[in-house]
C-alpha cells in the first residue's frame, strides 16, 4: 500500500515559484491496478518520479507498507520494492540488453529466465540478448526492454510511464496480459499505470485523472470514463495507431 | 621451460588470459629474458641476431593459428625496450596476442618499450590484442610506451584490441599504420587511468589504397587525478572512407584532451571524425539506482560496460 499525504512539489523558474503538484493526497491500496492519466503537462510523470524518490517534494509524506518513506533515496525505495520504468528510457555505452536484466533482478539470472522477459515483452530473445542498450535500438525496442527489467525486478510496486508509446496494436494487447499476469503473480503487489489508452483505462480498478498538479478525478472506469472520453486525457488505440 | 612464480603467473593471466602454455607458437619474456618460445610448423620465432628483439614469420596461407607474445616484468628497476617485427604472409588467418604486465613492489622505477612492426600481406586477416596491467604498491613507477607500425597490403584486414585499464602510471603509445588498397583496419582501444597516471595515446593511419577504410575508436575514462591525451589522425591519399572517434568520461578531477584531425589529399576521401567527453550522464544513474544499486555500484557498472 501506497500512500502519499499532501504533496507539493514546487520548482523556481526565473524568479517565478511554480507549483507543478498541489497539496494532493493519493491511496494506492494492494492489489490495485490503478491507471494514472490526465492532460500533457498536468504533472503525471513527476509524481511517478517523486514516489521513486527521483525528486524530492517540497511538502508532505510518502508511506509504503507502514514505512515513512520520503527521507529515503532512489536505492533504498527500489530495494523497498517500488520500480519504475522510465517514460524515456536511457542509454548506455556498452551495456548489454542481458546486462541490464540481471542487474534489475539482483540475481545470477539464467539466459533462460533472461529469455522469458524478452519474450514477454514481444522482443525475439535470441536477437536482442547481446545487443547493447544504445542508440542502435529503435524508440520501441528501448521501451519494450525498459519494462522487460520492470517484470525481471519482480516487486510490490510498479509504476509504468507511458508504457504504449511506439508499441504496436499487436503488442499492446499482450502489453495488457502483461499487466494482468504481474498482479495475480506477485502476491499483494499493485501496478501504476501512465497513460492515455481508452483500453488500459477501461480495464483499470481505478482511474485517477491529474490535472494541473492537482486530482480532478478518482474512481473506477465507469464513474470515469464518461467524464474523460473526447477529453485530451485519452486516446483510443486507433487514433495512436494513424 | 622457465619456472614461473606466483606474481609472474597472475600477471601473466591478466594480459594473455593464460594459465598454462598456450596452444600454438609462443614467446615469453619474463624480466628482461626469453623463459620460453616455441614455433609451429607455420609460425617461426627467432632471436634477433643482436639480441634486440624477435621476428616472427608466418607462412602464406596459415590460417586459425595463433601467436603469443607476453611479457611480465616483476623485478623493479628494470628498464627495457624489445623490438619484435611480425611478417605475415599472403592468405593467412591468425590471432596475435601480446600483452605485458609489470608488477613493481620497488622504489625504482620499472619500464617496458615495445616496438612492434607489422607487416601484412596480401588477403590476410590478422587479429591484434594487447593488453596492458600494472600491478605492486612500490613508489616506482610502471611504464609503458609501446609503438606500433603497421604495414598493410592489399586486401588485407587488421583488428586491434588495446586496452590498458589498470595500474599503469605512465604510457606513451604511438601507432602509425599504412593501408594499400582495399586493405581494413579496425581499432578498438579502451584506456582507463586512475589516482596520478598520464597517458598519451597517437594515431596516425594514411589511407593510401584505393578503398581502403580504417575505423578507429577510442573510450577512455580518466578517475581522480589522471591525465588522457587522445590524438588521432586519419589521412586520406586516394578515394578511401575514415572514421576516429573518441568518446571519453572524465569523473574527479581528470582532465582529458581529445585531439581528433583528418586530412584529406584526394578527392574522394571520406573523412569523419567524433569526439565527445562529459561526465557520467546522471539518468543512467537514476536508472540503475531505480533498480536498486548504489550510486557507486551504478558507477562502476557504467564504466566497466563502457571499456568493455
Ligand atoms: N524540474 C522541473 N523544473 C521545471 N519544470 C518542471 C520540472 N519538472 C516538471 N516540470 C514541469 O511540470 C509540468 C508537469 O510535467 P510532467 O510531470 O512531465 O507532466 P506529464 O507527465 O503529466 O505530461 C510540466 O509543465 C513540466 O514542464
Ligand atoms: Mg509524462
Amino acid at each position: 500500500m501506497l500512500e502519499l499525504k499532501n504533496i507539493s512539489f514546487n520548482v523556481v523558474d526565473g524568479d517565478k515559484n511554480v507549483e507543478i503538484i498541489k497539496n494532493l493526497s493519493l491511496k494506492i491500496p494492494n492489489k490495485k491496478f490503478v491507471v494514472l492519466t490526465g492532460p500533457n503537462g498536468g504533472g503525471k510523470s513527476t509524481l511517478a518520479k517523486i514516489i521513486a524518490g527521483i525528486e524530492k517534494p517540497t511538502e508532505g509524506k510518502i508511506i509504503f507498507n507502514d514505512e515513512d518513506i520520503t527521507e529515503k533515496n532512489i536505492t533504498e525505495r527500489a530495494n523497498l520494492g517500488i520500480s519504475f520504468a522510465f517514460q524515456n528510457p536511457v542509454k548506455f555505452k556498452g551495456l548489454e540488453v542481458i546486462d541490464l536484466l540481471r542487474l534489475s533482478s539482483r540475481k545470477k539470472l539464467s539466459m533462460d529466465e533472461a529469455c522469458e522477459y524478452l519474450s514477454e515483452v514481444g522482443l525475439c530473445a535470441k536477437d536482442y540478448i547481446h545487443r547493447e542498450v544504445n542508440s542502435s535500438l529503435s524508440g520501441g525496442e528501448l521501451k519494450r526492454i525498459e519494462i522487460a527489467t520492470i517484470l525481471a525486478r519482480q516487486t510490490k510496486l510498479s509504476i509504468f510511464d507511458e508504457p504504449e508509446a511506439g508499441i504496436d496494436l499487436w503488442s499492446f494487447q499482450n502489453l495488457i496480459k502483461i499487466f494482468e499476469r504481474m498482479r495475480k503473480e506477485i502476491h499483494n503487489s499493485s501496478i501504476i499505470i501512465i497513460s492515455h489508452q481508452e483500453r488500459l483505462i477501461s480495464i483499470a480498478d481505478e482511474i485517477i485523472v491529474l490535472a494541473e498538479g492537482q486530482i480532478q478525478y478518482q474512481g473506477n472506469s465507469e464513474e470515469i470514463l464518461p467524464k474523460i472520453i473526447g477529453t485530451k486525457s485519452i486516446s483510443s488505440v486507433c487514433n495512436k495507431l494513424k | 621451460m622457465f619456472k614461473m612464480d606466483e606474481i609472474q603467473k597472475r600477471i601473466l593471466k591478466e594480459v594473455a588470459g593464460l594459465h598454462t602454455i598456450p596452444v600454438g607458437a609462443y614467446n615469453f619474456r619474463v624480466n628482461g629474458k626469453l623463459a620460453g618460445r616455441s614455433s609451429s610448423n607455420n609460425i617461426e620465432i627467432s632471436g634477433k641476431d643482436d639480441g634486440s628483439g624477435i621476428d616472427i614469420q608466418i607462412k602464406d596461407g596459415t590460417v586459425n593459428e595463433s601467436v603469443h607474445i607476453p611479457v611480465v616484468l616483476s623485478a623493479s628497476g628494470l628498464t627495457e625496450t624489445v623490438y619484435n617485427d611480425f611478417y605475415i604472409g599472403t592468405n593467412c588467418d591468425v590471432l596475435i596476442v601480446a600483452g605485458c604486465g609489470i608488477d613493481n613492489c620497488g622504489s625504482q622505477n620499472s619500464e617496458h618499450d615495445g616496438v612492434h612492426r607489422f607487416f601484412i600481406g596480401k588477403n590476410s586477416k590478422v587479429k591484434y590484442v594487447e593488453k596492458h596491467y600494472g600491478s605492486g604498491d612500490g613508489t616506482g613507477k610502471r611504464i609503458l610506451n609501446p609503438v606500433t607500425e603497421v604495414k598493410m597490403d592489399e586486401g588485407s584486414t587488421l583488428e586491434m584490441e588495446m586496452v590498458q585499464i589498470k595500474g599503469v602510471d605512465s604510457t606513451r603509445r604511438m601507432t602509425t599504420a599504412e593501408l594499400d588498397s582495399n586493405a581494413r583496419l579496425i581499432i578498438r582501444e579502451r584506456l582507463m587511468t586512475h589516482g596520478e597516471q598520464k597517458a598519451w595515446s597517437k594515431y596516425r593511419v594514411e589511407l593510401n589504397g584505393e578503398n581502403s577504410s580504417a575505423d578507429v575508436v577510442s573510450r577512455g575514462v580518466a578517475r581522480d587525478k589522471s591525465y588522457q591525451k587522445l590524438d588521432l589522425c586519419i589521412v586520406g591519399n586516394a578515394a578511401c572512407h575514415g572514421h576516429t572517434e573518441c568518446d571519453s568520461i572524465i569523473m574527479d578531477e581528470g582532465k582529458i584532451l581529445a585531439v581528433p584531425s583528418l586530412e584529406a589529399n584526394h578527392v574522394d576521401a571520406m573523412l569523419v571524425h567524433e569526439a565527445a567527453i562529459g561526465k557520467i550522464a546522471g539518468e543512467q544513474l537514476i536508472k540503475l539506482m531505480t533498480l536498486g544499486l548504489t550510486e557507486k555500484e551504478a558507477e562502476e557498472q557504467i564504466i566497466n560496460g563502457f571499456l568493455k
